[in-house]
């Protein structure tokens, strides 16, 4: 590990923020709260749709959550839906310009609880849209209250002991229940609680983004993101929290890549090899490159 | 033609490229011809998978600027209430069918089951002809307003058979929709956002939540000069009676022929539901001769409550219609006939007791000992 030298000044003057952020973002301002993961998430697709060269047509559509603060500040077309909409809605669009590439943005509330019907079918029809959950496993727009993907034991305003299966019933795994259908082509479940998560996000983003502009079919990237307000924890746990809790459940990795649909098992078993591998490579003194 | 393809092929040379519905009947025919005609013309309807999703789609296709459509059954667009408060405010030019069964749907309509302030323009058609015209007149008065339009029809209209040319209306030119997206603003620093919330790209004016619905408020009474009415024989009429959609016409026509026999009635037709022609119905109302004004709806009576509103006091108005469909509630129902409404036109006109419908007796609430006063 390298040590910074502060005997002496930078030989590079410092950044401003402003400079770090994605250039479809119109401010690096956000209403988000401390800890929180959706802008991670927000960066990593701008950054794709940038890198990808097809800014220019690009039209989001976004649902109701925190993240649509994000509606104003992203320097993208954009198409404000209803609570839980926004995969109808996409399809409107996208069936009127073909060309364009059609996202939606949506939580786990706004998707998984209020419209579910709505991801379900326009999967099923092959859509060719990119649907993107942020799925923190809260309702965190009103302070925290259980949504469809809340983890069994966890905590929320109103599971105050935490979710029972007996009288809350069980999570949905959205991504598992969308790679089933035959019209999804990509669906990639990422993460943004640590870098090597942010990392393997951002290439599932590129994925569906070029699926969906090959023709493929429906596209579907979920991201799981902190949240440490809606899950009463100091907002450093976030990460570890999420990696302890959310992420045991709602398994990380590509879901359905080609046509071929993996299991919980099958990623679970494939991200435990690469963490062996991961720590390993660190045993022998870093990453390999 | 059929009421239901003469209505869909309108909104075709009207310039509508997107229809997306669910089907119900008596509304489901106008699906099928939009989803045999749209793909000929390079347009596209899609079989949604309930009303929610086919106000969304449509909600979509707009906002990229084309003209788009959907809709259902009164039943049918209860569902998406919710988006027809919300497009109004994103100002989206939707229109809306409405195949309904009867005229129960009236306060639906004219008041909205959904949320906050909004209005959305009603034409009622009385037939096939008139549906041709109003269809493009919705197209060109959504976009004029970048309000939604809603097309009032029945099962009658619908399924009806006509001898009908679909001329393109000539309307005047608007504007282009330099607010819808296309994606081409993107990363320019000035993107658009179609949204009912207020809010705009940072660096661009913003109304804000409560900007925003006053700024849809004040609008209101902007629209309300496209009020349309249709009237006749009121002059010395003593007895006007009120009608709208396929009723109307049967209303004129017992109408014509009660003046044939001596009897000074008259009518008035609104063609626009909301703006309600207030006007034209306080002019009436306070002509010298009237006596007495009749509203005839197949319904409990909801329009009544308008022309009450319109008639201002200066008469009294009665309701002469009543709830009327077939067995199946989806159909012509035993009022509208033309002897029956002449004969509740004549007993209003003359004092004399109501006429019973047969039937209705048996169907009728009566209160039960703890419902009495």
């Amino acid at each position: 590990m390298s040590i910074i030298d502060t005997s002496r000044a930078p030989t590079v003057p410092a950044r401003k923020v402003e400079a770090l952020k994605p250039a479809l973002l119109l401010t690096q301002e956000h209403h988000m709260c401390p800890g929180c993961g959706e802008p991670l998430a927000v960066r990593q697709f701008l950054e794709t749709i940038e890198e990808l060269g097809v800014a220019t047509r690009a039209i989001a559509v976004a649902g109701i959550g925190c993240y649509t603060s994000f509606s104003a500040t992203m320097d993208v077309d954009l198409v404000q839906a209803l609570h839980g909409r926004a995969p109808s809605v996409a399809t409107g669009v996208k069936r009127m310009l073909p060309d364009a590439l059609v996202f939606t943005l949506q939580g786990d509330g706004d998707m998984v609880n209020e419209g579910l019907q709505e991801v379900i079918h326009t999967a099923a029809r092959g859509e060719l849209v990119t649907c993107i959950l942020l799925n923190n496993g809260v309702f965190g727009e009103t302070g925290g209250h259980m949504t469809a993907t809340s983890v069994l034991g966890q905590r929320t305003k109103n599971s105050l002991d935490g979710r029972d299966a007996a009288y809350h019933g069980y999570p949905i795994l959205i991504g598992d229940l969308v790679a089933q259908l035959q019209g999804a082509a990509y669906v990639a479940r990422g993460s943004v609680h640590n870098a090597g998560a942010v990392a393997r996000t951002r290439k599932m983003f590129k994925r569906a983004f070029e699926s969906q502009l090959r023709g493929e079919g429906f596209t579907f990237v979920e991201v799981l993101t902190m949240c440490p307000t809606g899950w009463f924890i100091p907002t450093a746990d976030g990460p570890q929290y999420m990696h302890d809790t959310l992420g045991e459940v709602h398994i990380m990795g590509e879901l359905k890549v080609d046509g071929r649909v993996r299991t919980t098992e099958e990623l679970h078993t494939e991200n435990v090899a690469r963490q062996r591998e991961l720590d390993d490579q660190l045993a022998r003194g870093g990453l390999d490159r | 033609m059929e009421g239901s393809e003469a209505l869909a092929r309108a909104a075709i040379v009207a310039g509508c490229r997107f229809f997306a519905g669910y089907p119900m009947t008596p509304f489901t025919e106008v699906l099928e011809h939009f989803a045999r005609l749209l793909p000929e013309v390079g347009g596209v309807c899609i079989n949604a998978e309930s009303e929610l999703e086919a106000v969304g789609m449509a909600w979509g296709a707009l906002a990229t600027g084309a003209r788009a459509a959907t809709g259902s059954t009164g039943q049918g667009l209860s569902l998406m209430q919710e988006s027809f408060s919300e497009i109004t405010l994103a100002e989206l030019p939707l229109v809306v069918f409405n195949m309904a069964r009867g005229q129960q749907d009236y306060f639906q309509a004219t008041r909205g089951g959904g949320h906050g302030d909004y209005r959305h323009l009603v034409l009622a058609p009385q037939d096939v002809r008139e549906g041709v015209e109003l269809v493009q007149l919705a197209f060109h008065l959504a976009d004029k307003w970048r309000n939604p339009v809603l097309v009032y029809g029945d099962y009658l209209l619908a399924h009806t058979q006509e001898a009908v040319s679909i001329d393109e209306l000539e309307l005047p030119p608007l504007p282009s929709k330099d607010w819808a997206v296309d994606g081409s603003a993107s990363a320019s620093g000035a993107s658009r956002a179609v949204t009912p919330l207020g809010v705009s790209k940072v660096g661009q004016r913003a109304l804000g939540q409560e900007g925003k619905a006053q700024y849809v408020a004040t609008k209101i009474p902007h629209m309300e000069c496209e009020v349309r009415v249709e009237h006749g024989f009121c002059d010395d009429a003593e007895t006007v009676v009120v009608a709208f959609g396929s009723p109307a016409k049967f209303v004129k026509y017992a109408v014509a022929r009660l003046r044939e026999a001596g009897h000074r009635v008259g009518y008035v037709r609104p063609v626009t539901l909301w703006p309600f022609p207030y006007e034209t119905l306080a002019e009436v109302a306070a002509g010298a001769s009237v006596r007495r004004v009749g509203s005839f709806e197949l319904s409990a009576g909801q329009m009544v409550d308008d022309v009450r509103i319109g008639a201002a006091g200066q008469v009294p108005v009665t309701f002469i219609g009543g709830v009327s469909t077939d067995h199946s509630g989806f159909g012509v129902g035993r009022l509208l006939d033309v002897e029956a409404i002449t004969a509740r036109i004549l007993a209003l006109h003359t004092g004399s007791e109501f006429p019973i419908v047969p039937g209705y007796d048996e169907t009728s609430f009566r209160p039960e000992e703890h419902q009495r006063r």
